[in-house]
């Protein structure tokens, strides 16, 4: 089983990150380029085949240590 | 007085710190594995700056899950003084110790220069011997020290006097073009509602002797020890569980 996870700063918190990678996309001339957000996507092998617990883990690992809810949001999907 | 100053993988501001404590103060300090899990007979602690971890993940998200932060976790609700400087304000951020977040500089640059600081209340075990009105002229130097919260944790920090610090001109006014990393109303250091544990990311250890050019960061070291000095009696003396002793090398 494969944890796919992904982290995104939070809608109210500044993305300088996202900003300059808007303003390169649109520099370059590509066109219709909306605000842009940087985030992290991980991907955890796992050994076990109980999907339930697979998600409660990694739920609880997503708001202990690999975001941090002040300033990230996180979804994954187990595979 | 003893102070325990934390090392974890990637810290570089510990020898520097023990450095101002035992041979500019006068007193005792050593510096504490994070992999101990007491701070034996320490006063209070410093968690000093660096790139615990190589910053990965997040800065500080990896350190604060060491041993050695169970027992400040322990020193902390139990009233004891602890205190982050740079990579320490960030572990301690991410520890739940202090409110609100150090993010990446709006800038995306690393920033390495002087600033000026402001002491917002002297109302602290950090501050108090700071002279009113007095701008510290102190350095920084990091990539993520903008200091985010939420409008509900800010308007807390405020309503409870938390902001200690705040990056200010050399006119004392905390404008745009003196915030060096976009912190939420030039935020530069901040306390807890118990205000046991701060955290700053200006570095007052590289502004503690005059050969340096400034001494003034001092005053948040004198303020530290002048609380120690100055606690009640009553309160419970830390149970006299050793540590490991790491060198100091050339100390």
């Amino acid at each position: 089983m494969k944890a796919k996870i992904i982290i995104t700063p939070k809608k109210a918190v500044l993305d300088p990150q996202g900003k300059t990678v808007q303003n390169a996309l649109a520099h370059m001339g590509y066109p219709g380029i909306g605000p842009v957000r940087v985030g992290k996507y991980l991907e955890i092998e796992l050994t076990g085949t109980d999907k339930a617990a697979a998600q409660s883990a990694i739920d609880d690992a997503c708001h202990k240590i690999l975001s941090n809810p002040v300033i990230e949001d996180y979804r994954f999907e187990l595979e | 007085m003893n102070f325990a100053v934390l090392q974890f993988p990637g810290s570089n501001c510990d020898q520097d710190v023990v450095h101002v404590l035992r041979n500019v103060l006068g007193h005792s300090a050593r510096l504490l594995w994070h992999k101990e899990d007491s701070i034996g007979n320490a006063d209070a602690i410093i968690i000093p700056g660096g790139f615990s971890y190589g910053d990965y993940l997040r800065t500080g998200a990896i350190a604060r899950f060491s041993p050695v932060m169970g027992a400040v976790q322990t020193v902390a609700r139990d009233g004891g003084l602890v205190l982050g400087i740079c990579n320490g304000f960030q572990i301690l951020c991410e520890a739940g110790l202090l409110p609100g977040a150090l993010i990446r500089n709006r800038s995306l640059q690393f920033r390495c220069e002087q600033v000026f600081l402001s002491t917002v209340t002297q109302n602290s075990p950090f501050t108090s011997q700071i002279p009113q009105g007095k701008l510290l002229r102190i350095p920084i130097a990091h990539g993520e020290g903008c200091y985010f919260a939420d409008q509900e944790t800010l308007a807390r920090l405020k309503e409870n006097n938390q902001i200690l610090w705040r990056y200010v001109d050399a006119q004392g006014q905390a404008t745009e073009s003196a915030n060096p990393n976009g912190s939420l109303e030039n935020i530069a250091g901040i306390c807890n509602a118990a205000r046991n544990v701060a955290g700053l990311m200006p570095h007052p250890e590289r502004a503690s002797e005059a050969v340096l050019g400034c001494a003034e960061g001092l005053l948040v070291f004198e303020s530290l020890i002048h609380a120690l000095k100055t606690r009640p009696a009553s309160e419970p003396a830390p149970a006299p569980r050793e540590g490991r002793e790491v060198e100091v090398i050339a100390a």
